[in-house]
């Protein structure tokens, strides 16, 4: 056993609406959607046309740069619509699903007799290879390349997250052939994280061909770039791959059983979601199916795949995201507060702050909403980001050498180690309301685009 | 109320009647209602706090010192005039009288400029002048001409922030930008014995004052400790240590009640606004030289008298601290602490033209803050280059 790396800095956002642990029903999906807008810098290629006949499995649409990799659809059905956006953009492919679910047959083999091309190939025919996220960028991992090291975060601390020992309880088997399948891609093993508080209690650790690190704190410890950072930095030059534990079980699933399968248990959370809790789902499962968790009669609800802090916005009518599982339905804060922020009690909104006296109620649970509580400025407080940012970079710096688009600073602040995600947090208590998600977004695509 | 704004809302819209005052409406408008914006990317929430509370807690701490002020100005009127008929009411009302005008130049010329050069860039008016324009009456002499005041406040705001992009991207502290404009164009309004003490000027000079009483007192001098930095200095001056720590001395409206400053550093240290590193490091910087000094035998003051005099106190609180212009890394902080109070009592000792020294070492230091920021995150960067090595 490892020792357990204590991060001091971050914060666990109040929100109500947890997840209780109960899958209030099966959803059978009837249109669901695969969306090339899930995956970073990914430039598509479509294969189906309206009209035609899929099974679960069947590509949809190819990376245009390695057509190899392969996008297939999570159900079987026919394909009803194309929707592209603005100059064309392909957004969603969307698939109405049969009422009897058939899979293409990829065979199952012993892990243990395929070599690293024959496992790479099956991922990529299958479509689960976009489940393998390269860092530094965060995009779908390249084929030709060996990873340094693979790294699973086997806990999230994300805010309302679903519970992987739930959401996952029946996927150990495949949990384990995907750690195998894993394992034979790189030659720095597969790293795996715990949480410190439920390490001997979580049925995970118990999982075999894993290094395992143990990480102890509020959120961000639970994401896998913090934990990088703490367990091998990504230097200039290195690549890494990170899969969640979600999509390793996937991977498992389909070594195991010989079908792309991408349904799951789905956290469906938030302040507005009524009585939450978990649907069994699948990935880009339509917001209609979930219907009974929510009342949108104001249409005043935003829906979130994912959470709060890094999750999409996908409207009413949107589809789960190919990673997600988890929805999070809260209030659109389009209201004017008279004198909010003179106020010197404002005791439903939750700050960080000690500007405000949340800090004398550290349990309550805030129903929070979408609104900025503020006006864009430029930065103004040095000191509050660093604080919510266990890893040893500087964000205000990194942040800066993004919007002035410096490659050399921002290679020097450590852009190869971040991901939006990571500074999530940062954005949620910036008191100068920048975005720094899509700055920092913009700074990883220049540099994607300059060092190509 | 709301109803109203959003009828009339429109009119200020790009393209409305009054387009041209859209950031002038915006800031009224924000002022009393926190907008209605909704994130639209990244994260979905956001913490409830942002810079208009940060400002006025800002604001907040600088209550005690600017009430001390008030009463201070009046009572050193009094003082210096002989009149001891005067009661408490006649002492803030004489202080008001002094001050509120003061308040009135700095905020309407300041924020006159704000609104101006928020408009033509066509942004949301910034509350930083708030705090600025809170600080820049407690940082002159209570008899500064008002016309100079004005055109230091301008100077200050236009050149001092307005063309580098506003507040966030200011390499210096406006307030005492506004202060050494003043220093350096009117000395003879900003040192010396006789303009610390509220109407004495105007008495010298027309043979009269607000309430003169029978002229001044044949005791007065009116000079603040720090013209006459010794023992025997305060000893004529009648200054003891506690006159020293409660405030009762002439002096910048707002600076001399240790009292009330540290009430104000309170406030701040508590909520997070300012940074207690600054803080701290500038008092043991201010202690360390002080004390060097005294070793030396350049002062036979104590160290720590350094930091009761003038203005280090407040300097070192209200605008040491400043967010924007000090240091931004942790490490930074300290060693950009520690040299303006290092620097502030070094000027004092050693050169007696400028017994401010205070106003001088921040300013130096805001100029280097980015250096410092430099070579610490240089630091930082090799370390960890260092560690990815061995790891």
């Amino acid at each position: 056993m490892s020792n357990i790396i204590e991060l001091k800095r971050g914060l666990n956002i109040p929100i109500t609406g947890s997840a209780v642990q109960k899958a209030k029903k099966v959803i059978i999906p009837d249109v669901v959607a695969a969306k090339p807008v899930d995956f970073r810098g990914l430039i598509p290629r479509l294969l189906v046309k309206e009209g035609d006949t899929v099974l679960a499995g069947s590509p949809v649409f190819a990376d245009k740069v390695s057509p190899d990799i392969l996008f297939t659809s999570p159900v079987s059905g026919t394909v009803t619509e194309i929707v592209r956006g603005e100059k064309r953009k392909l957004l969603e492919i969307r698939i109405k699903a049969d009422k009897d679910q058939k899979y293409e047959d990829f065979g199952t083999e012993k892990v243990a007799s395929l070599d690293e091309a024959g496992i790479k190939a099956k991922l990529m025919k299958s479509g689960l290879w976009p489940a393998l996220v390269q860092r530094p960028y965060g995009i779908v991992a390249r084929p030709t390349d060996t990873p340094k090291a693979i790294f699973i975060s086997a806990f999230s601390t994300a805010p309302l997250a679903a519970c992987p020992e739930y959401a996952l309880r029946d996927e150990f088997e495949n949990i384990q052939t995907g750690v195998n399948v894993l394992q034979k891609l790189t030659k720095g093993g597969v790293h795996m994280s715990f949480n410190s508080d439920n390490y001997s209690g979580t049925p995970f650790h118990k999982l075999e061909n894993i290094t395992p690190h143990i990480f102890g704190g509020k959120h961000p410890a639970g994401n896998v770039g913090v934990q990088i950072s703490h367990i091998s930095p990504i230097a200039k030059g290195d690549v890494v791959w990170t899969v969640s534990l979600l999509m390793t079980a996937a991977i498992g699933k389909l070594f195991n059983t010989g079908k792309y399968d991408v349904s799951r248990l789905v956290a469906v959370t938030g302040p507005k979601a009524i009585e939450p809790s978990y649907v069994k789902g699948i990935a880009g499962m339509s917001m209609k199916d979930i219907a009974e968790y929510y009342d949108n009669s104001g249409n005043d609800i935003r829906f979130i795949s994912g959470d709060v802090l890094t999750g999409s916005n996908i409207g009413k009518d949107g589809f789960l995201g190919f990673f997600d599982n988890q929805v999070t339905l809260i209030k659109e804060g389009n209201e004017h507060e008279l004198f909010g922020w003179a106020k010197p009690f404002r005791t439903s909104q939750f700050s960080t702050s000690h500007t405000y006296f949340s800090w004398l109620t550290p349990k309550k649970k805030y129903e929070m909403d979408t609104n900025l509580h503020g006006g864009p400025r430029a930065f103004v407080m040095s000191d509050v980001y660093s604080k919510v940012l266990p890893m040893d970079i500087y964000p205000v710096y990194l942040i800066k050498a993004c919007m002035t688009g410096d490659i050399d600073k921002m290679e020097k602040f450590g852009i190869y180690e971040v991901l939006e995600e990571d500074l999530a947090l940062c954005e949620y208590v910036c008191p100068s309301k920048i975005e720094i998600q899509s700055i920092l977004s913009d700074g990883i695509n220049l540099m994607m685009k300059e060092m190509a | 109320m709301r109803k109203f704004i959003d009828k009339i809302k429109p009119a200020f819209e790009k393209g409305g009647k009054f387009g041209f005052l859209h950031s002038t409406f915006d800031a009224f408008e924000s002022f009393l209602y926190v907008p209605d914006t909704v994130t639209r990317k990244g994260s979905h929430i956001r913490d409830c706090v942002d810079l208009k509370r940060i400002m006025i807690i800002m604001v907040l701490a600088l209550v005690p010192a600017m009430l001390f002020g008030i009463w201070n100005t009046g009572y050193q009127h009094s003082l210096a005039f002989g009149l001891t008929d005067w009661g408490f009411w006649n002492i803030i009302g004489y202080g008001l009288v002094k001050v509120i005008p003061l308040y009135l130049v700095s905020y309407i010329v300041g924020l006159a400029i704000e609104f101006v050069s928020a408009q033509i860039r066509g942004h949301e008016v910034n509350e930083g002048y708030l705090v600025t324009g809170m600080i820049i009456p407690l940082i002159v002499p209570a008899d500064v001409p008002l016309w100079m005041l004005a055109l230091a406040v301008a100077f200050a705001v236009i050149l001092g922030k307005e063309v580098f992009g506003g507040t966030g991207m200011n390499i210096w502290n406006p307030a005492l930008l506004c202060r050494a404009f003043l220093f350096f164009s009117y000395p003879s309004m900003m040192s010396g014995d006789t303009i610390w003490t509220s109407g004495v000027t105007r008495y010298l000079a027309e043979g009269k004052a607000y309430a003169s009483g029978n002229g001044l007192v044949d005791s007065f001098s009116g000079a603040t400790p720090l013209a006459h930095p010794s023992v025997e200095g305060l000893q004529t001056a009648g200054t003891s240590l506690w006159d020293l720590v409660s405030g009762v001395i002439p002096g910048c409206v707002g600076e001399t009640s240790a009292i009330a400053i540290l009430i104000g550093a309170v406030i701040l240290i508590w909520t997070g606004v300012a940074s207690w590193k600054i803080m701290f490091s500038s008092l043991v910087g201010g202690l360390v030289i002080g004390y060097l000094g005294f070793a030396a035998g350049v002062t036979d003051l104590p160290g720590y008298y350094q930091l009761l005099m003038g203005g280090f106190l407040f300097g070192t609180v209200f605008m040491a601290t400043d967010p924007v212009t000090s240091a931004q890394t942790e490490t930074g902080k300290w060693i950009y602490g520690f040299m303006v109070g290092a620097l502030a009592v070094t000027v004092r000792l050693f050169n007696p033209g400028y017994p401010e020294g205070m106003m001088l070492a921040i300013l130096l230091m805001n100029t280097f803050a980015p250096l410092i920021d430099h070579y610490v995150t240089d630091a930082a960067i090799s370390r960890r280059a260092k560690k990815i090595k061995t790891a």
